[in-house]
């Protein structure tokens, strides 16, 4: 394995020879120190950044928590780069859990944040592994000079090689390693120092991603292989009836009380096969036996009375329907999220008003990799171990530490690979459920959800309403644009709701918000998804309805801005936009912005009108992500999100009755499968040289309106409701 | 006590006759690398051979493979020789990864009776199995690449 466990850090900093680079608590983000400077840090966690042995290994701690989108390799590339590393000789390995040394700073507060969330890897940590890895190089570079004698300014690097070009000496990185010595304060660099874009040998080629050959022969350690001596495992049984607290699903904050269990047959399973004993936990029950299989025999076997919950009676299709209410409603409350220019002028002096209305059900993430986690408490009960796959390792540690009563420092935090986040994997709840159990049963638990509990307890994307109304000028031009989403989630109903791309003066953007005790949380772009599906279906109607193109109405009549001119014109070149389709065939486009970069995407689709079957034959998408770090990852990332996508609009729905999810397992929560695959999907990155921009959820917010208006143009008839399941569809053609 | 060849050696499993062949090979074995998805046969993460078909093994009990040859990803090949696996690796496949074991599985079975699938054969063969990250183009030009190569 490529990836070690990284038991303790100082030992192995003692032990070795060569140059380790350390960094330590700062409060200016990722700084490289020396190892003096380390220890002469009292109590401080003393943990090398970048660690280069006698024989020219090159070790890189990766904050970059691997869950397909490639960060693991992508951060520690960009320090290589910069550091002018033999990228062969390079081993990677995790970074703790520890934000204050690894984080970066949260953009949306003061905190350090190892959250691998919002696209936000390598765009937030891309100045700094830049700046650490030219520092690394500039002490190497002075130890060579101080050797042979020479003004460090004449010496040039190659991979891992110091090389004075007036006399041909040459000493590796690794040479160097075994002599040479950091200052106690390392050398400033200056940004003008860093490496030209020409410069580059890693950033911008297509270097493989690390983990892969760990992954074509069941190597890849994910939590749920992780097995530790005398462990147990568990199978959990919590309340069918959700029971979220407005925001308490924040990370850190995610004890769901009440929903308690009341009683249940506790002689009975106990009495089972291999079963060791029932924890009850604040919203479920743990069922813990010597295998798994005991444990959730156990688990199924278990008939229990549950305490009121705050989702009792809720059904997620009336709930739509209020929405409506609440939107007619002139005293309901309302968060406003845009305000510009003089909207009520807009619509007084409008020629034409447009108005439509949209509504999307509830998502579940739906990754592979059912939730797990394992932990360790020791017998004093004062330290414990997890192994989990993270998107946010630090929520996880500081959630295991609160389950237990300890501080944050008291656990330790071995990072997996994990079988799928898109955004599920960031809040540590079933890692302090694993914690409880192991404290209360006092020996090393592995806590598997079934397939079927991860969907009952799942944290969706919430479901929404929205009401779109515009005012167009004589000349056709849009003047004024009123959005209001409502719904459940506070932000995450709003992500994408701001259309900085295109220039409508007058804009009035609202949200009104409801809670229903449902569970929600962050999902591939999250709001993105059913907020660009309704303004760019909407935009698409009043282009339709104006005879113009679509393309040419958001430049035109929308006020696009150049960087949306870009994406839409490589879009044009890349679809062969004008060229007619074949028969029984349309086109429908989209703009999408998500973390930054901005993307034109184009669908080509079919209808099969006897089963409503929704057919996409080719995808396009071009993207404006800034300079991107690994080509090939970053396209392949895409190309997920465009499948994720179109499995979310064409298949993805979880209702809800009486509180209870409805759908169980894969046989009535459909993704997307092979036969459902478009022919051909073709993902271009616009060349620019802007900083990297987010990649990981640009490629599938674009969808549902790409797909909804390319239906227009085959029907004449518009879907308003996500996702478009042939039932929707057939309903839709007979209006 | 079951006992059955896997990837070509014997084992004997201490484990209820009825307990799912996954997990008789993932914590009474070791061999972690096929995976629980959704332990009710709908996702394919699980899939290993028995007797050279392709099935899941969440939904088989370990009874009933008594003196039956299964093999898991593990037993492929030995050292990720296997075209498959090489091709999984040119074409850059994998993503979270939690699928592929299954996905790699399942395609050994379609090779081993058509070394010539085309892209029709291959989308029939593969489409029980499941892959979150929507990596399925890249897994029939793999496919197709290891059916070209050998």
């Amino acid at each position: 394995m490529i990836i070690e466990s990284n038991i303790s850090r100082r030992s192995v900093l003692a032990g070795l020879s060569g140059m380790s680079f350390c960094i330590a608590l700062g409060n200016d983000g990722v700084r490289l120190m020396s190892q003096a400077q380390a220890n002469a840090l009292a109590n401080a966690p003393v943990t090398p950044w970048v660690r280069i042995a006698a024989d020219g290994k090159i070790t890189i701690l990766s904050a970059g928590a691997e869950m397909g989108q490639g960060s693991m390799t992508s951060l520690p590339l960009i320090l290589a780069e910069e550091m002018d590393a033999d990228w062969s000789n390079v081993a990677i390995e995790w970074t703790p859990a520890d934000p204050k040394i690894y984080g970066y700073k949260d953009p949306f507060g003061t905190e350090q944040l190892m959250w691998i969330v919002g696209s936000r890897a390598v765009q937030l940590y891309f100045n700094q592994l830049r700046m650490a890895g030219a520092q690394v190089r500039k002490v190497l570079i002075a130890n060579a000079a101080q050797k042979w004698g020479v003004d460090a300014a004449t010496l040039k690097t190659e991979p891992s090689v110091v090389i004075n070009p007036a006399t041909g000496q040459r000493l590796s990185y690794g040479e160097i390693a075994a002599f040479g010595t950091i200052p106690a304060t390392l050398p400033a660099v200056d940004t003008k120092e860093l490496k030209e874009r020409t410069q580059f040998r890693l950033i911008g080629k297509s270097v493989p991603r690390r983990d892969t050959p760990f992954k074509v022969n069941g190597s890849a350690q994910y939590a749920i292989d992780v097995k530790l001596p005398g462990m147990v495992y568990a199978s959990t049984l919590h309340s069918p009836v959700h029971n979220a607290q407005a925001g308490v699903w924040d990370p850190g904050k995610q004890e769901q009380t009440g929903a308690a269990p009341e009683s249940w047959n506790d002689a009975e399973v106990k009495a089972m096969q291999g079963v060791i004993g029932i924890i009850a936990l604040p919203n479920g029950l743990a069922v813990v036996a010597d295998h798994f299989e005991n444990a959730k025999a156990g688990r199924d076997a278990l008939k229990v009375n549950w305490k009121n919950a705050k989702a009792a009676g809720f059904n997620s299709g009336q709930a739509l329907e209020d929405y409506v209410r609440i939107h007619a409603d002139p005293n309901a409350q309302t968060a406003k999220l845009e305000e510009k220019g003089d909207v009520k002028g807009a619509f007084a002096s409008a020629t034409k008003a447009y108005h439509a209305e949209f509504r999307s059900d509830y998502g579940y993430h739906a990754q592979m990799e059912p939730l797990n986690a394992v932990v360790r408490v020791n017998d004093a009960g004062d330290k414990a171990e997890v192994w989990e796959g993270s998107q946010a390792p630090d929520e996880s540690r500081k959630a295991v530490a609160k389950a237990l009563g300890l501080k944050d420092e008291q656990v330790d935090f071995h990072q997996c690979y994990m079988g799928g986040g898109f955004g599920r994997r960031s809040i540590g709840d079933y890692a302090a459920e694993c914690a409880r159990i192991a404290k209360e049963v006092r020996r090393p638990v592995k806590l598997i959800w079934t397939r079927e509990e991860d969907i009952a307890q799942g944290m969706f994307r919430p479901q929404s309403f929205q009401c779109l109304e515009a005012a167009t000028d004589a000349s056709g031009k849009v003047t004024g644009w009123k959005h209001c989403v409502v719904g459940d989630g506070e932000f995450l109903l709003i992500t994408g709701i701001k259309i900085p791309y295109y220039g409508v003066s007058n804009q009035h953007i609202e949200r009104r918000g409801v809670s229903h005790g449902i569970k929600l949380k962050h999902w591939r772009a999250v709001g993105h998804v059913f907020n660009t599906f309704a303004i760019e279906s909407f935009v698409d109607q009043m282009a339709a309805d104006q005879g113009v193109d679509p393309i040419e109405f958001r430049f035109e009549r929308m006020g696009a801005s150049p960087k949306a001119r870009k994406v839409f014109e490589t879009l044009a070149q890349m679809s062969d936009y004008k060229a007619s389709r074949p028969q029984g065939r349309t086109i429908g486009i989209s703009i999408t912005e998500r973390s930054g970069s901005l993307g034109a995407g184009a669908v080509e689709i079919s209808l099969d009108a006897a089963s409503g079957k929704i057919r996409v034959h080719k995808v396009w998408l071009a993207v404006d992500g800034g300079l991107v770090v690994q080509p090939a990852a970053a396209k392949a990332n895409v190309e997920s999100a465009i499948i994720y996508g179109l499995s979310s609009v064409l298949h993805e729905r979880i209702t809800i009755k009486d509180g209870a999810v409805e759908q169980s397992n894969f046989h009535d929560y459909n993704v997307m499968r092979m036969s459902d695959l478009p022919d051909e999907m073709t993902v271009q990155f616009v060349d620019v040289d802007t900083r990297p921009t987010g990649l990981g959820e640009i490629g599938n917010p674009f969808i549902g309106g790409a797909v909804s208006n390319a239906f227009y143009r085959l029907t004449g008839k518009r879907l308003r409701h996500l996702p478009f399941t042939p039932e929707r569809v057939l309903e839709t053609l007979k209006t | 006590m079951v006992s059955f060849t896997l990837n070509n050696r014997q084992v004997s499993v201490e484990a209820d006759p009825k307990t799912p062949l996954l997990w008789a090979i993932r914590d009474h074995v070791g061999l972690t690398g096929t995976k629980y998805g959704c332990g009710a046969g709908l996702c394919g993460a699980c899939t290993i051979h028995i007797d050279g078909t392709a099935q899941r093994a969440c939904q088989i009990d370990t009874g009933s493979v008594a003196g039956k040859k299964v093999m898991t990803i593990e037993g492929l090949s030995p050292d990720s020789s296997h075209p498959l696996q090489k091709a999984w690796i040119m074409e850059e496949v994998p993503q979270c990864g939690y699928c592929q074991s299954g996905q790699i599985m399942k395609a050994a079975e379609l090779l081993a009776r058509n070394a010539k699938p085309t892209r029709a054969d291959i989308i029939t063969h593969m489409d029980g199995n499941i892959c979150r990250c929507g990596t399925y183009h890249r897994i029939i030009a793999a496919i197709e690449r290891a059916s070209r190569e050998g």
